[in-house]
């Protein structure tokens, strides 16, 4: 546990040592506040709800996720600091979690410092508090498994840009396998069952039940089990790497 | 405290390390020599648990690195290849990243950062960024940390490479200094190095060990082993050469050089150089030589490595001069 925790903070005072953590949280407020106010049209709604504004996360997320998590194990295999990592007396899982963790703190700031919104809806209208909160934690779940698959994509290869373009492709197909007008188009051709069944892997029908403030305990488990799947992948990957 | 037995790596179908097998007891300074691609580093990375190996083992104070990688890990102090470290990182936020993940803490871990900054010599740049330092302090950080929890093994790839010379004479005194005490592996391509600081000496070529003895041992492999030069102020180098060919202890004598005359007499078989020595200086006792120099070979290493490491002709030709 400990040296968890020593990885995590480390990871941490990198991301605040370069520009990456605050390009990423000022860049998610504006784009956030651009959305759920301009295109969203939040107040244009008359509804004393946040639906406007967690709607835009699942893309505002493809982006700006993999943007943080991409130098998570490339630089360090760019560095040659691996090598130093790997041969400290921690396990690979340790560096893993512990490089997950604090990557995840980021995001989770980030959507910590919307808060004004909160507190404007609550100002202007009398919102259900509980399914707010439940769209703030599906939305945290949600950049968890960006961010686990971003760790996969960037244990592969040295290249941050390559890193971060496989990692955007793969969250996009997370995102249109349930995507409505993409399931729309599915449901012309190929069999019902099979379109459930390829949508069932996508965060936007996960998304969207919680965000609803429903807590399904099968849609935390899809997140949880993404974010699980991915991080194991990546012990795959940098085990598979230092074998040569 | 080092135990590696029949190593090998293989990567696809190249083979990187064919069979590698030594110990290093406590007190030992194991000089790692070897043309560039030999499998040093490769030979390393295995014994630190960085990669698998293919075949063999590697134990660490008795635990293998495969099965009980925790605990051979905490014994080892590791300084990579090209000296790698966080670039974002202070040098003093460095030192303490690593010594906290070493399970140093509290007072302990401050000690232990302050007894690798001053024998590193790092106090001058403790608050500025690694990415910022020239690469000579560079290296320093990355040696420091290996050696923040004082371990008991160190190994170390290459720890003078991108120093300047005064900076090198500090490391090789401070390795030799932890020899006493540890169990040290270190690579190197300077050969004066093996000789002031190892106490044995590996040269590996090809991922097999060529050679292993100590530095002197290893210089008596060379041709000129033995041989005894003579320099004198007057006269010509061919009249020195056909008085010492004379000589029944000489086998061949060779002209170095002229003006002033360098001759080198190289012994028969079984002929001690002491006996050559002696034999030599009576003659030019004898001839009224004014002598400028008269001294025994000793061999030299880099001959040495030459003629192991070069498959050709090439080097076992110039040799014989």
């Amino acid at each position: 546990m400990k040296p968890i925790i020593t990885i995590a903070k480390r990871e941490l005072s990198g991301y605040f040592a370069s520009p990456v953590a605050f390009v990423f949280i000022v860049i998610f407020l504006l784009l956030s506040g651009f959305f759920t106010f301009m295109v969203a049209g939040f107040f244009e709604r008359g509804q004393a709800s946040l639906e406007a504004f967690f709607a835009w996360h699942p893309w505002l997320y493809l982006f700006l996720v993999p943007a943080v998590g991409m130098r998570m194990w490339s630089e360090e295999r760019r560095l040659g600091t691996i090598e130093l990592l790997l041969t400290m007396p921690v396990t690979p899982w340790q560096a893993i979690v512990g490089k997950f963790i604090a990557a995840w703190a980021v995001v989770g700031l980030a959507l910590a410092l919307t808060f004004p919104v909160w507190i404007t809806v609550n100002y202007l209208g009398n919102p259900d508090n509980g399914v707010i909160f439940a769209g703030y934690l599906g939305s945290f779940l949600m950049g968890g498994a960006y961010l686990a698959i971003t760790a996969m994509t960037s244990a592969m290869t040295r290249n941050q840009v390559v890193a971060f373009i496989v990692s955007v492709v793969l969250s996009l197909f997370l995102i249109l396998a349930g995507y409505p007008p993409v399931t729309d188009l599915l449901v012309q051709w190929a069999k019902p069952w099979l379109v459930d069944g390829i949508a069932a892997f996508s965060v936007m029908s996960h998304f969207e039940s919680i965000q609803k403030g429903v807590l399904d305990s099968r849609d935390l488990l899809y997140f949880l089990s993404v974010i699980g799947f991915s991080l194991f992948t990546t012990g795959v990957i940098v085990r598979a790497h230092r074998a040569g | 405290m080092i135990q590696v037995r029949n190593l090998k790596k293989t990567f696809g179908p190249k083979v990187a390390v064919n069979g590698v097998s030594f110990t290093v007891e406590k007190g030992e300074v194991l000089g790692f020599l070897g043309p560039n691609g030999a499998g040093k580093s490769t030979t390393m990375r295995m014994i630190t648990g960085f990669i698998p190996p293919t075949e063999g083992e590697v134990k660490i104070g008795g635990h293998s690195i495969v099965d009980q990688p925790i605990e051979a890990k905490r014994l080892i102090g590791y300084l990579p290849e090209n000296a790698p470290s966080y670039a974002d990182m202070t040098v003093l936020g460095f030192l303490t990243f690593t010594a906290e993940l070493r399970g140093l803490s509290g007072a302990g871990q401050k000690k232990a950062v302050e007894r690798v900054v001053e024998m590193c010599f790092l106090e001058n740049v403790l608050h500025q960024s690694v990415e910022t330092l020239s690469k000579g302090y560079r290296h320093r950080t990355c040696f420091a940390q290996s050696i923040i929890h004082d371990p008991e093994v160190l190994i170390l790839d290459e720890p003078t490479d991108g120093l300047d010379p005064n900076q090198k004479h500090e490391v090789r005194t401070l390795i030799r200094r932890m020899g006493e005490k540890k169990a040290i592996i270190f690579s190197t391509h300077i050969l004066e190095e093996v000789e002031a600081v190892c106490s044995r000496a590996i040269i590996i070529d090809r991922g097999t060990i060529v050679a292993n003895g100590t530095p002197s041992e290893l210089k008596q492999r060379s041709a000129h082993a033995g041989a005894v030069t003579v320099r004198i102020g007057e006269g010509s180098a061919a009249a020195v050469k056909g008085k010492l060919d004379g000589l029944n202890l000489v086998e061949r004598a060779v002209v170095i050089g002229e003006s002033p005359a360098t001759v080198r007499a190289f012994p028969r078989k079984q002929v001690g150089s002491e006996d050559l020595a002696r034999a030599i200086s009576d003659v030019a006792l004898k001839e009224r030589w004014s002598l400028l120099e008269l001294h025994t070979e000793e061999g030299r290493l880099d001959e040495v490595f030459r003629s192991i490491t070069l498959p050709d002709t090439k080097a076992s030709k110039e040799e014989a001069k």
